[in-house]
């Protein structure tokens, strides 16, 4: 894999890293628990066929100021800071995780910003009877098994990445931890549904089968509140972050939902 | 120096095979393991313990928080502090604390230790701390990543809210209020004294030295695993250009006093076990939620005191607790000479000029307690009193309205029969 091009977008004053990689129309992704700490097969596979435009959410690996964001409203102002300051207008959208929770809402709250949305297990609902796993709960060794059904996919993509000190590194996933509970601690219930109604483009929903976290039977919740078009595919061999477990499949469904 | 007696308020009756069977002693804890008839009486035996040792000549009585917790049944200390300040006359009320970013509004904090300060007439000690990630992010579902500055803030609420004059409004980040105008506000001006229990986090010694606060380290692991932290504290104070006033620190100790070190043994042995043992067992998944402790801290690779007790707790088994129990000075056991030898060494190697003392620990009865509160008051304390006194000034102590204008509470008397 080539490494992407690197820019940075100012949200509230903190540097936001924005990767880049490939030609074609524009593809926004906006990342799940823990962030990117390196580019990932998946968005190379995108980066095959679009213009692939990964933004980092404050708190995350290459970006800072989640300490500034208090509120539900304060998250959804600087995502919109952020993927419109990397150039999203009119665009795709896809969101995975934490970052999918943020993709819906601001897609439902900013018309016109996005042209398609893809949610890949997407955080924001509630459901009493399957409640989201309490992944700031856990052992650390029992984390991968969690996140991923092949607890190597998510190692890999965890491990430290060149140049960053081993001292340093710790507090860099912990920090992604931190903003990710920032937004979503305790329940990890955001009342997304009262907004769901707003999201009027065409929407695919993706969901690991084997996701740990929060269960595929989610995907029919946000189906029955989007206002858009749906359509939703359960990925097999993949857990919660679904395209570090499954980048070709993952990739394949993305490609096929953006035309 | 100042003797303080504290009380965790322990469940008593946890089964023996709590360790093995059962997950956790804190926020999960099985509800089913607490009977509230079992409640009911230790609640009055523990009260009783607390009024036995202030008229036994304690300095204070201390009670602290906990929530969804085993070997802690005080949610709300204030409750019990408001029973002492009817039930004692001398000793100072000290609430070891609240933790204040669980209260909306703070201003809670604020009326209901104006309110202790005022049935007290003044002799009430304020704690404030953070809370562990047990109570704080666990029970009470606080979020980590705002937990410390919710608690600053809250904080700056609480004391303006005892110092101003006048009503005023709050436009803090987390805390908005039109109003704020505590009444009563409390006797004791311009605030009630301040003391901060925390963990060995450089942050909370600056911020206590800043503002001028007491530190307390409430460790439940004795003066040897205490040391390096309070080594670290007088070093920063040194660092800040702060006098080593022992008064600035505060610190507990476990202690079981007996007429002989056998004897000793042989009273203290049980309970000891069963506070290490079945108390101490906590599910380490809740000892360290992301942004609990700031990157500062992580950097300085201070692990915060809960880690430390989880993982410590972590590493008990069955039969080698006892020796290590006492190897590692997590209990001081003896005679009341050789008790008051150790403290008197501990309270002088460690610079602490508040010692609070855990005299009931585990499931220690009330008997037991007693005898150890009588022992210690008897023939412990008379031997620490001096330590200090001459040499430092203890600046954080309350200061209670002179006692001819302090109110006596009044047996109710009944109106003769109709």
């Amino acid at each position: 894999m080539s490494a992407p091009a690197e820019r940075s977008v100012s949200v509230n004053g903190a540097p936001c890293r924005v990767w880049e990689k490939g030609r074609g129309s524009p593809a926004f992704y906006l990342a799940g628990f823990g962030g990117l700490p390196r580019w990932t097969p998946f968005l190379d596979r995108l980066a095959e066929r679009r213009r692939v435009i990964a933004p980092s959410l404050p708190g995350f690996p290459g970006a800072a100021g989640h300490d500034r964001l208090d509120t539900l409203i304060d998250w959804v102002a600087a995502t919109l800071d952020l993927v419109e300051g990397a150039g999203l207008a009119g665009g795709d959208l896809i969101g995975a995780s934490v970052g999918g929770a943020l993709a819906a809402e601001v897609t439902a709250l900013s018309p016109g910003l996005v042209r398609r949305l893809v949610l890949i297990a997407p955080f924001g609902l509630y459901d009493p009877s399957a409640p989201p796993t309490d992944l700031w709960a856990q052992k650390p060794p029992s984390v991968p098994g969690l996140l991923c059904a092949e607890p190597k996919a998510y190692n890999d993509h965890m491990a430290p990445p060149e140049g960053v000190s081993a001292e340093e590194w710790p507090i860099i996933t912990t920090r992604a931890s931190e903003a990710a509970a920032r937004l979503l601690w305790p329940l990890a219930d955001t009342r997304l549904e009262r907004r769901l109604h707003r999201i009027r483009c065409p929407t695919t929903i993706l969901w690991g089968a084997a996701d740990k976290l929060l269960p595929p039977s989610y995907a029919e919740r946000f189906a029955k509140g989007i206002a858009g078009k749906t359509t939703t595919a359960i990925i097999p061999g993949a857990g919660h972050l679904a395209d570090l477990d499954q980048p070709a499949r993952v990739a394949e469904a993305v490609l096929t939902a953006l035309g | 120096m100042k003797l303080l007696w504290f009380h965790l308020m322990p469940y008593t009756e946890l089964p023996d095979d709590f360790r093995e069977r059962h997950n956790s002693v804190w926020v999960d804890i099985d509800r089913g393991l607490l009977d509230p008839a079992v409640a009911h009486r230790l609640y009055n035996e523990f009260m009783d313990e607390l009024e036995y040792a202030a008229a036994a000549g304690f300095d204070a009585v201390c009670v602290n928080e906990h929530h969804a917790n085993g070997y802690g049944l005080m949610p709300s200390p204030n409750l019990i502090a408001a029973a002492l300040a009817r039930r004692t006359s001398d000793a100072a009320l000290c609430i070891l604390g609240n933790s204040l970013a669980l209260y909306n509004p703070p201003t809670r904090v604020a009326e209901e230790m104006a309110m202790i300060d005022c049935i007290s007439g003044g002799r009430l000690i304020a704690g404030f701390p953070v809370g562990t990630p047990m109570d704080t992010c666990f029970a009470y579902g606080q979020n980590p990543s705002t937990l410390r500055a919710r608690y600053l803030e809250a904080h700056d609420l609480v004391l303006e809210a005892w110092t101003r004059r006048e009503t005023f409004a709050f436009n803090g980040r987390f805390n908005q209020l039109r109003y704020v105008n505590t009444w009563p506000h409390p006797v004791q001006k311009p605030h009630p004294p301040i003391w901060i229990p925390g963990g060995g986090s450089v942050e909370t010694w600056q911020w206590c030295a800043a503002m001028d606060y007491v530190y307390c380290y409430l460790s439940y692991f004795g003066y040897k695993a205490g040391r390096e932290t309070m080594m670290g504290f007088w070093r920063e104070m040194e660092r800040l250009g702060k006098d080593r006033n022992p008064y600035r620190a505060g610190f507990l100790q476990f202690v079981g006093v007996a007429e002989t070190r056998d004897e000793a043994v042989k009273l203290y042995k049980e309970p000891a076990e069963y506070f290490y043992g079945r108390c101490l067992h906590v599910d380490s998944r809740y000892v360290n939620p992301p942004g609990y402790n700031s990157e500062a801290t992580q950097r300085a690779r201070v692990t915060s005191q809960v880690v430390t007790a989880a993982q410590r707790a972590a590493t008990f088994s069955g039969g080698a607790t006892w020796d290590e129990i006492l190897a590692k000075g997590f209990v001081i056991i003896g005679s009341p000479d050789e008790v008051a030898m150790q403290l008197r060494q501990v309270a002088v190697d460690l610079n602490v000029g508040h010692l609070m003392l855990l005299l009931q620990f585990g499931n220690m009865g009330r008997d037991l307690a007693n005898h150890n509160t009588r022992l210690f008051a008897e023939r412990v304390l008379p031997q620490l009193r001096d330590l200090y006194d001459k040499d430092w000034e203890d600046r954080w102590w309350p200061k209670p309205l002179p006692k001819q204008d302090r109110a006596v509470p009044q047996p109710p008397v009944r109106e003769a029969a109709e």
